[in-house]
């Protein structure tokens, strides 16, 4: 598989951090990094991680299946919407603004819209507590969300489009 | 701009140079005491910076708070085998936010952390395991590293002494039970994140099955302040045996939520009502969680109470990993038992059975009093269950979901039978639902 030449320098970086005979330890970051510029991890993906780093497919299919920012087979929304309703979030509305998202893009829990532009996931804490309710929207922090701020949000995302 | 305003009762000691001008970069970090801790190390011996260590009182502020010098002094030293120094940034307990802002804020005073560990016991390469929600700051701490080897700070033989150091990040990918050590370790090694069985503990087979120092951001965090105040003197800023200061997370039902360094022992009220700006809306306070979710929950009519491992243990608590959830009288106690035990059961790796199990049956069943469907006997129920997870898994996750579950219904219990009380099944006899013992 050919990777784009951004994400074959970051895969040479990532290797590159452990030593060579424990290069299976690059595993988890290839896969991330890879989602990241590729938009999904296919299993065309997870055969060349698994030679990168001199492991079976198998092997790979087994440690991603863990991670739950890793998608697959399902790839998520090019605009990852993560609302978090935890404990701090859920004093402070985060379960409010997880209905309101809810019936605004028509999508459940780890749903994608057909046109696959956004996504939406409830997640566990974020580590945004003393700022809640708080949401990410692929890796950007908002914090003291509002239903407006949200609408507001979610607005933006479709006008990036 | 810093994420809340600080509070002028703060001891600021970690958080020092929160605040000015490009803190993150090398030149501003030396200009302000960067280093100087780690230049006095390298004049010690490792046993002297292991002492201390030990005298400074400083204990893992991850959450268990065992003593970090005592853990350094568990490295076998003269094992041939590499030693390696890797940071916990997997921050994920409910309710905690501050190695967000220590390595936001202050990156290179971690990697001085980092290196005077390297030197007390030996080590010549650190990781950072950095959870994956948090990319920016990953960017953040690679920038940091990257000018600290460009200025010499970092590599081979660092400012003409000898010593020799390597730091990398590693990225998590969204696992809670990675923030556990050993799980954290299978998890660098590329597996997924499942504890290991211990002992072997990681300061005698670690990381690659190598002697390993395994801290939390915030303690590797406080090693340079030691190290320039004395650990003596760092001690005396906490409470006796809870040396230091600690960042607490305050989040909930408060004007002013936020990250503040406060004093080990700082009471919890004054931390509610002055540092915090008191309750929203002038509602009463109805209880706290003092450290991250799985805490046994404390009422308001225990907050008077100092904030350090040993007053927190003293009232069947603890002081975690310093994330104070404050909840006033609004607040309903079985959706709070639902959620904290929501987030257990999908966090649980699955590992060991009572957790795996033990998780989703408390899920199940306080989704139905939630729900409006319970049964008569499932306070009782969720109790027992809860009781029978205790100290029967490999990490401590299984201890984490049922302690706050046992607090919350054995302090809370007419609420859960209120709910009971409108249930169409109240009247379900227990006989009905009886879990088969033994089975």
């Amino acid at each position: 598989m050919t990777l784009p030449q951004e994400l074959e320098q970051k895969f040479s970086e990532i290797i590159g951090k452990y030593p060579p005979e424990y290069k299976k330890s690059a595993l988890v970051p290839l896969l991330l990094y890879s989602q990241d510029a590729l938009g999904k991890i296919t299993p065309e993906l997870v055969n060349e991680v698994a030679r990168r780093v001199g492991v079976f497919p198998l092997q790979v299919e087994e440690v991603l299946t863990y991670y739950s920012m890793l998608h697959f087979p399902k790839p998520m929304g090019k605009y990852h919407v993560q609302i978090c309703t935890n404990v701090s979030c859920q004093l402070t509305g985060g379960p409010e603004l997880w209905e309101l998202a809810c019936k605004r893009l028509g999508l459940g829990h780890k749903e994608v819209s057909a046109d696959g532009l956004i996504s939406l996931e409830e997640v566990e804490c974020i580590g945004a507590c003393s700022w809640a309710p708080a949401i990410q929207i692929n890796y950007d922090f908002h914090h003291f969300v509002t239903p407006e701020k949200l609408d507001e949000l979610l607005d933006n995302l479709r006008q990036l489009q | 701009m810093l994420f809340n305003e600080p509070s002028p009762l703060e001891t600021k000691v970690l958080t020092r140079r929160f605040g000015l001008p490009n803190s993150d970069t090398v030149d501003s970090f030396l200009a302000n005491e960067g280093f100087a801790a780690f230049r006095k190390a390298v004049t010690m011996t490792p046993e002297a910076i292991i002492d201390e260590v030990k005298k400074s009182n400083l204990r893992g502020r991850g959450g268990a708070g065992f003593p970090t010098g005592m853990k350094w002094g568990f490295v076998p030293r003269n094992s041939p085998k590499p030693k390696y120094i890797v940071v916990n940034a997997d921050e994920s307990e409910p309710g905690t936010c501050k190695d967000r802002l220590l390595m936001q804020y202050d990156p290179l005073q971690l990697i001085e952390g980092m290196m005077i560990s390297a030197l007390a016991v030996g080590a010549k390469r650190g990781y950072i395991y950095i959870r994956g929600e948090y990319r920016y700051l990953i960017d953040i701490m690679d920038r940091a590293i990257a000018d600290a080897y460009a200025k010499g700070w970092l590599g081979q033989n660092i400012q003409g002494t000898g010593f020799d150091f390597d730091v990398f990040t590693h990225t998590g990918a969204g696992a809670y039970e990675c923030g556990e050590e050993s799980a954290l370790l299978e998890s660098l090694e590329g597996k997924r994140g499942v504890p290991r069985i211990r002992p072997p503990f990681p300061a005698v087979a670690g990381l690659w099955r190598c002697p390993t120092v395994l801290n939390n951001v915030e303690t590797f965090a406080s090693v340079p302040s030691i190290l320039l105040m004395g650990g003596e003197a760092w001690a005396n800023l906490g409470s006796p045996r809870n040396g230091g200061t600690r960042l607490f997370c305050i989040s909930g039902h408060v004007n002013k939520p936020g990250v503040y360094e406060l004093p080990m022992g700082f009471n919890l009220m004054r931390m509610i009502n002055e540092v915090a700006g008191g309750m929203k809306g002038g509602r009463h306070l109805k209880a706290v969680i003092p450290g991250g979710s799985s805490c046994p929950i404390l009422k308001a009519e225990e907050c008077d109470i100092a904030m350090d491992f040993d007053a927190l243990k003293a009232v069947n608590s603890m002081l975690g990993s310093g994330g104070v959830v404050v909840m006033d009288e609004t607040t309903d106690m079985v959706k709070v038992a639902l959620r904290i035990m929501r987030f257990y059961q999908h966090e649980s790796c699955g590992w060991c059975i009572p957790c795996r199990e033990g998780t989703l049956w408390l899920k199940k069943i306080l989704t139905r009093v939630e729900a409006g469907m319970g049964q008569r006997n499932d306070p009782a129920l969720l109790h027992e269950l809860a009781n029978n997870m205790l100290g029967r898994t490999f990490c401590p996750l299984g201890d984490a979901a049922a302690m706050p579950t046992i607090s919350i219904v054995e302090k809370f219990r007419d609420e859960f039978d209120d709910y009971i009380r409108r249930s169409p099944m109240a009247s379900v006899a227990e006989a009905e639902t009886e879990v088969p013992v033994g089975v």
